[in-house]
């Protein structure tokens, strides 16, 4: 079985082995970066573009840094400042694009399932770096890399992914993710930031920390927007902090060696107490960021053999 | 003193649904026991009626806020020589009861003045302005019984939903005042032929059952436990029964006013008559009592509003809506009894049986066990109404200078006298 992806779209779109490809690769990466920093440079001679429809800094400094180190000729694209406020379409900012010829071409957008319509439209790789509440790959994959090497494996493992779980893309791949290697999600969430229907997708919801937490292997905290309380979600946050943010009390229902994650930025004193965050025997979040590096390596560096492999035989 | 033998009276049980002449005997702020027949010792009742004591969900108390129109000693003076011996009251204060630090301030001021046990509601919004959650968790740990906006309703019904979602995960009662807010935006009176002639503004019966369509549809979808806190149309009774059938953890209460009052009696501009929601025609009046006796409406209430004499002394429009109800609950709920469209252990089941149940207090009983809040009363002393010698601050009645009969003899809370009107009268 080989990698057989255009794109990078979603958790959804990939067979357990891609997973474990992906995964495979960039712990190969993680080694190199902890090592020799040396990659081989496989990226040389691509060109990669960074938009993002929505202000990042860690994500995209995350994949500038992947691609540059894998050689690659990179530019950023603040979007959110830029065309689309002159009125011009996603699609025919695609066009435009398409037409300079970039090869990977990575995507953020606030609105669900923009990064496919545009990824219809160009000839490059794309790789979606969040679209709105849909989907988040990377996140999921580098989440995944982490878990497999804090516990030796990635399938068979208690995981609850706690808090905001309605308005996260980062929860919905990671589901997709953990759920194809056979685990045992849970998500735990006031009912007013589960989704509806959550619990048809073939996880366990919980509206209690202590019942949610019960014996589970990895604590994957998500970050609550503070708008959210004008929505009505949530009642306020010293109430949200009581009942769902991670503390000791509610973290020793999890087992011993449970670890804690969470895809940053932390509100520390919202969702996660601070003294949990910087647990060094128990928050493997400095490790994430890490890997989000290798991950996308990986991602990059697999979608790019595909891409030249197309134009040989586009050529040929 | 908190044990006593209470013998020869007429005990009403609500929950048994009999009464008969017997005896009761208080242990330790408790009923330890009853029977039937002559007993020796103790008080003698001289066969008046013993009933559980009333417990009143929807009181509003001046504090914090605007204790110059009810302070918890007067409105516990007024609950206890009304019989009623727990005030269940409304958040709809001049600083609302929104969050746990105000709610702590008036359990506080209850335990220091109320003469009656208080259990308070919170507020269901910040600010009762219907755009953010109050901390339902919280509240609920610092007491809280229910929640509820009161007559401001959360017209954003995202919101509403987001609110019952919530409390649903808790188990909190939330409390609706089913009205549909727009439609009865300034209304004073109920629409119709009266309302016109006297040039009101006025509100169709229709808007209730609006308003109540939507909290059921809505309490269809959270399966949140929903209590709508005055349903007084006719019109809006089949929403009510069909939420019922449907198995949904609904129930609905009614002001004493809908159920002896009708929108004629607002004669020449009264303002004493004006409520919210406003009164209704007399086959709506016959409905109420009718959805009463066959349970279909779970709850009598006074809705005690409290209004200074400026607030109603104004054209009827200006006028501020509400009336004290404390102690005239009983005596007006008696005029169902001498009407014989209730029996009394049937009246007691809306007036303390369902109310404790709902809240989930221990009260409402004459059973074993339950607290020793009581009352003893005969229904059948006549008298005409002088609104001065209520014992509430505010003395807003639309029952003044009205022909009643049936009076409040003697009231325990927790086997404790909190009201005796042989002492008063003496003094």
């Amino acid at each position: 079985m080989k990698f057989s992806q255009t794109h990078l779209l979603g958790i959804e779109d990939l067979h357990p082995m891609e997973i474990t490809m992906l995964l495979d690769r960039a712990n190969v990466h993680a080694e190199a970066e902890r090592g020799s920093r040396q990659h081989g440079e496989p990226l040389k001679g691509l060109t990669q573009i960074n938009m993002f429809f929505e202000a990042s800094t860690r994500t995209q400094a995350s994949f500038e840094i992947a691609g540059k180190r894998l050689g690659a000729d990179v530019m950023n694209m603040a979007m959110a400042a830029s065309s689309l406020k002159k009125g011009e379409t996603l699609i025919d900012t695609a066009l435009t694009l398409n037409a300079m010829h970039p090869d990977l071409l990575v995507v953020r957008h606030p609105h669900s399932g923009a990064v496919k319509l545009l990824a219809d439209k160009v000839n490059c790789a794309v790789l979606n770096a969040g679209d709105g509440r849909h989907e988040h790959p990377t996140q999921a994959l580098l989440d995944a890399l982490t878990i497999k090497r804090a516990k030796g494996r990635i399938h068979r493992l208690n995981i609850a992914i706690c808090g905001d779980i309605a308005h996260s893309r980062v929860a919905r791949s990671n589901i997709f993710l953990l759920g194809r290697m056979e685990n045992r999600v849970r998500l735990v969430g006031p009912p007013t930031l589960i989704p509806a229907g959550a619990a048809d997708w073939g996880v366990e919801v919980y509206d209690d920390m202590a019942e949610g937490l019960r014996d589970v292997d990895v604590v994957m905290m998500l970050r609550l927007q503070k708008e959210r309380m004008d929505g009505a979600f949530i009642p306020s946050e010293r109430e949200y902090f009581h009942r769902f943010g991670l503390n000791a009390e509610k973290l020793s229902y999890a087992k011993p060696d449970a670890i804690v994650m969470h895809p940053g930025p932390m509100n520390r004193g919202v969702e996660i107490d601070g003294t949990i965050a910087d647990d060094i025997n128990r928050s493997v979040i400095q490790e994430q960021v890490e890997m989000g590096v290798a991950v996308r390596m990986a991602a990059m560096e697999l979608l790019a053999e595909n891409l030249r492999a197309r134009r040989e035989k586009g050529a040929a | 003193m908190t044990n006593a033998l209470l013998r020869n009276a007429r005990l009403i049980d609500p929950e048994a649904g009999t009464e008969r002449l017997g005896w009761l005997r208080i242990e330790g702020g408790r009923i330890a026991e009853t029977g039937e027949g002559p007993r020796a010792g103790g008080i003698d009742c001289h066969g008046a009626c013993l009933a559980p004591g009333i417990v009143d969900i929807g009181v509003k108390v001046g504090e914090p806020g605007e204790r110059h129109k009810e302070s918890f000693r007067t409105a516990g003076r007024a609950a206890a020589a009304g019989g009623v011996t727990t005030m269940v009251t409304r958040p709809d204060t001049a600083t609302p009861i929104d969050t746990p630090e105000v709610l702590e301030f008036v359990t506080r001021r209850a335990q220091q003045d109320a003469s009656v046990k208080v259990r308070p509601m919170a507020a269901l919004t910040r600010g009762r302005e219907g755009r953010e959650m109050t901390e339902i968790g919280f509240l609920l740990d610092a007491g809280a019984v229910a929640f509820t906006d009161g007559d401001a309703v959360t017209a954003n019904t995202k919101v509403l939903s987001r609110c019952m979602t919530y409390a649903r995960s808790l188990g909190a009662l939330i409390v609706g005042h089913p009205q549909e807010p727009g439609l009865s935006e300034g209304a004073a009176v109920t629409s119709g032929k009266f309302a016109s002639l006297r040039g009101l503004p006025a509100v169709s019966p229709m808007a209730e059952r609006m308003g109540l369509e939507r909290d059921l549809a809505l309490v269809e979808m959270t399966r949140v436990r929903y209590h709508a806190d005055q349903i007084t149309t006719a019109t809006a009774l089949p929403a009510l029964a069909r939420a019922k059938a449907a198995g949904l953890d609904v129930t609905a209460g009614v002001s004493i006013h809908h159920l002896t009052l009708n929108a004629l009696d607002v004669g020449d501009y009264r303002t004493f008559f004006k409520v919210k929601p406003p009164l209704r025609d007399e086959e709506d009046r016959l409905a109420m009592v009718e959805a009463v006796r066959d349970g279909l409406i779970d709850v009598i209430c006074s809705m005690h509003t409290p209004q200074d004499e400026e607030s109603k002394r104004l054209p009827y429009e200006a006028a501020a809506s509400g009336a004290v109800g404390l102690e005239t609950l009983l005596p007006a709920a008696l005029r169902l009894y001498h009407a014989e469209a209730l029996d009394l252990p049937h009246l007691f089941r809306a007036l303390s049986l369902n109310p404790a149940r709902r809240l989930g207090l221990e009260g409402g009983r004459l059973a074993p066990g339950a607290p020793a809040d009581l009352v003893l009363f005969d229904p059948d002393i006549p008298y005409i109404l002088d609104r001065y010698a209520l014992h509430s601050k505010s003395r807003n009645t639309p029952f003044d200078g009205q022909r009643m009969q049936g009076r409040v003899l003697r009231t325990w809370v927790d086997g404790a006298v909190v009201y005796d009107r042989a002492q008063e009268k003496a003094a």
